[in-house]
């Protein structure tokens, strides 16, 4: 098994950036054109509010703005708010929206949009909803400023108006963002950079946004989310082409500028294409998980799930599943390697002889232990037929389902026990956005019923979020996130396989593409 | 001839019928739920209730199926779960391509496939009939998806000749319009082609044995007289037939085809809906595609009385 360090994945990272030849900021205007973009999926919904889908997350950056934004380091920057305040216990806030920002329909953006906006935003949002429970008072003041007061301590408050994966706190109008949160919205109107252009949508073909000449920028160097969001292009076309070598076939023939996600195993090809640029336009990337089912045996003993645990080689798992070194390493972390509470805290190394003793201990009975395996899906096949493997060589008996995404979806909601239907494993990944910090990252949700998928459930792991959500203190919210990662390598909620990057590729007209963990066209030249 | 026609469009009613109810049926026994998929990884057992609740999934199956029926018996086919769009309005987005491929695949098929069966027949067992044969098995064999991705990289990655993908409207102008359906419809046609032209060559090389061609032979007329004046008129009918049958085989190719050349017609959005659970967006493609494959049905009964006057129903 070839070795790969993370200096490896770094340089290749770095290489591929460099390679881009983009400055963020692009002096040198060139104005006009359209730009033919191929999404990494079909955009159906249209409500960043109401799915958490990332493609109607990246919809939602090109139509709406945001409060705060996060940068290219993932720290919160005012976007649409010109001046904000806070008391010292942080439980007071006042915003003040900057001047010229518009509607698309050429209204003035009210204060009192912002705070439905906010309102519905938490109805849905998991973590819109602990600032929800924490929330006191939020109201106008005036046409341009806003309170926010807290009767409870809540850490994250810029985090949440800034949110940058799905879903991200986007403003509507007051007439959109008093929509019922568990209803679609009807109406588009945003106040973004790009406008949306409804009669040329066709769901599973095009999406089309034209510039919107009232945008008035900041004056800040773009970066990430955050900055002069400058629009040069005069159109964009999003072109869904399912097909991936179909996807290649038009961006080398030039029929489309930009392909959000090529497959790895695509790439190589890609990289030898003088005419083209392969860019991690997110160099944090994913991590991918694997996800034991807390509630059935084996896994509803600890010690199973140590011996998931022991068992594991991300190396291994990066092999099958990435190949390329360049855009795959091993991460120690459960809150992503190169975010701000990066640890390497009680990570162990693979320990087979171990991991085969702890499930014996856990009483393992021989029964099948059940994966969901969704074929059509290679980030989480592929580590679906690892993790069989592994479980084979700890003496496990197992039973690989293959199914559909759609099917494995709805499969893993079920609870009952994996002979009725249930289910012991199955595997997922997600973006640095939504694992970066102990409020979003999902898989270590710990609060039984109630949690995320596998219903893990420990009161510490709980008692040790709730007090990182309501710690202001930067250094703290670092040392209970090494708590907090401590914890999970005992109860383990779930196994990391590695973290890789999803490179985007692009013509070498295309210039100005920024660095962020959601794809945003702004900026862009052809 | 009205009678019979009338006669046969309303008996397409209960083919209709149980064609809906099958696939409403089928549909909802298939593992997979649209509010899952909609609701995204993080939300609760109760906003996925409430999604469920909000599209009417969380009704009795029967009760869901009389509602789908009412709608459909007074022309609404529903809304998609996920656009919101309507049925009727994404089918008619989708149904130009699919048309454009379809029609031009069947006429490239047709326009080549029965000369090419009609000379193999005419010279049987020498080289020529068999390197048409040879030909035929191949593109029967060939799958639609490789064949082509053949023809992307000939023509559109070595050549730079053809686009590789995507459809301009006729209103685009003609050659924009054929320029991107060239490819797309000279994959889908080849294995109709395949077919037609076997079919050609055993319906003719029995026509050819009748005592009838020899006679006109023995008139002096002329191969080219006897072969299309004489023998492939009554030779036409099995080849009318298999035309017909054929054209599930077409929908079905074209369901690839479209995928592979980022067509945006019928076949990708039913593949997109199946992905993704919608419901009413499969129920109604599919009732619309089974019309009209009774409707051609039908048409191809029409046409036998043409071709063959003794036939009478």
């Amino acid at each position: 098994m070839t070795a790969m360090p993370r200096r490896t994945f770094l340089a290749g990272a770095a290489a591929a950036t460099a390679a881009a030849a983009v400055a963020p900021y692009v002096h040198a205007q060139k104005k006009g054109g359209t730009l033919k973009f191929v999404p990494h999926a079909d955009l159906k919904i249209l409500d960043p509010v109401w799915t958490t889908a990332y493609i109607t997350r990246n919809h939602g950056y090109m139509i709406y703005d945001m409060l705060f934004a996060p940068d290219a380091s993932i720290h919160m920057q005012p976007q649409m708010v010109d001046k904000f305040t806070a008391s010292a216990d942080k439980r007071k806030w006042s915003f003040t929206l900057r001047d010229g920002l518009k509607w698309h329909d050429g209204q003035p953006v009210t204060a009192e949009d912002c705070v439905l906006s906010i309102k519905r935003f938490a109805a849905r949002d998991a973590v819109g909803q602990l600032m929800a429970k924490s929330l006191g008072k939020l109201a106008p003041v005036d046409k341009k400023t806003f309170v926010l007061e807290l009767e409870t301590p809540f850490g994250l408050v810029l985090e949440c108006l800034g949110k940058g994966s799905a879903s991200p706190c986007v403003m509507m109008p007051a007439r959109v963002a008093s929509t019922d949160p568990n209803e679609q919205i009807k109406d588009y109107t945003g106040s973004g950079p790009f406008k949306f252009v409804k009669d040329e949508w066709q769901p599973g073909n095009k999406v089309v946004y034209v510039a919107n000449k009232d945008y008035v920028p900041r004056k800040e160097t773009p970066s990430g989310g955050a900055g002069a969001k400058l629009v040069y292009v005069d159109r964009v076309e999003w072109r869904y082409i399912p097909d991936q070598a179909t996807a290649a076939a038009a961006l080398e023939a030039g029929e489309v500028d930009f392909w959000e996600n090529p497959p790895v195993d695509f790439v190589p090809r890609l990289e030898k294409n003088a005419g083209l640029t392969v860019f991690a336009t997110d160099p944090k990337g994913n991590l991918g998980t694997i996800r034991p089912n807390s509630l059935h045996p084996p896994f509803n003993n600890k010690k199973a799930r140590q011996a998931l645990l022991y068992m594991t080689s991300q190396q291994d798992y990066l092999q099958a599943v990435i190949g390329n070194p360049k855009y795959g390493k091993p991460c120690p972390s459960i809150f992503i390697c190169g975010g701000p509470f990066e640890t390497a805290a009680g990570a162990p190394k693979q320990d087979l002889e171990k991991a085969k003793q702890l499930l014996k201990e856990s009483g393992y009975d021989g029964k099948p232990i059940v994966i969901l395996d969704p074929t059509d899906s290679p980030f989480a096949h592929a580590p679906a037929l690892v993790t069989a493997e592994n479980l084979k060589k700890i003496g496990a008996n197992v039973d690989i389902q293959a199914m559909d995404w759609s099917t494995m979806v709805a499969r893993r909601a079920k609870k009952e026990p994996p002979a009725q239907g249930g289910w012991n494993i199955f595997h997922t990944w997600t973006t640095a956005f939504d694992i970066v910090n102990p409020a979003v990252n999902a898989f270590i949700n710990s609060s039984g019923e109630k949690a995320w998928f596998g219903w893990p459930s420990s009161e510490t792991m709980e008692k040790l979020r709730t007090e990182w959500v309501r710690e202001p203190d930067q250094a703290k919210q670092k040392k209970l996130a090494e708590q907090i990662q401590l914890l999970a390598y005992d109860e383990v909620p779930h196994v990391s396989w590695g973290q890789f990057i999803a490179p985007s590729a692009f013509r070498k007209n295309v210039k100005g593409v920024l660095e962020f963990g959601a794809t945003i066209l702004w900026n862009i030249q052809v | 001839m009205l009678p019979l026609i009338i006669q046969r469009i309303v008996a397409t009613i209960p083919v209709m019928g149980v064609v809906a109810l099958t696939v409403f049926a089928l549909l909802h026994l298939t593992p997979g739920d649209p509010a899952e998929i909609i609701a995204g990884d993080y939300a609760t057992p109760q906003d996925v209730a409430k999604i469920r609740a909000a599209l009417g999934l969380d009704k009795p199956l029967l009760t869901q199926a009389g509602i789908w029926m009412s709608h459909v018996l007074r022309g609404d086919l529903g809304t998609s779960i996920y656009s919101g769009l309507p049925v009727t309005t994404l089918i008619a987005q989708r149904i130009g391509p699919t048309v454009a491929l379809t029609v031009l695949a069947l006429v490239i098929s047709v326009a080549l496939a029965v000369p090419l069966g009609v000379w193999a027949a005419w010279r049987q067992g020498s080289w020529i009939d068999r390197a048409i044969m040879v030909f035929s098995v191949s593109g029967f064999s060939m799958p639609v998806f490789w064949l082509g991705f053949l023809l992307v990289w000939v023509f559109s990655i070595r050549l730079g000749a053809l686009p590789v993908q995507g459809y301009q409207p006729l209103a685009d102008g003609p050659w924009q319009f054929l320029r991107h359906l060239i490819l797309p419809a000279a994959t889908l046609s080849l294995i109709y082609m395949a077919l037609i032209a076997r079919m050609t060559r055993a319906s003719m090389l029995s026509v050819l044995g009748e005592d009838y061609v020899r006679t006109a032979f023995a008139k002096g007329l002329s191969p080219r007289s006897v072969l299309l004046g004489h023998a492939l008129k009554a030779a036409s009918l099995p080849v009318v037939t298999i035309i017909g049958v054929g054209f599930a085989l077409l929908i079905g190719g074209a369901v690839v085809t479209e995928s592979v050349f980022a067509l945006p017609g019928i076949g990708r959005l039913t593949v997109d809906a199946i992905v993704r659970r919608d419901y009413p967006v499969i129920q109604g493609v599919i009732l619309i595609i089974s019309g009209v494959y009774v409707l051609l049905n039908l048409f191809i009964d029409i046409l036998y009385v043409f071709l063959d006057p003794r036939i009478r129903y």
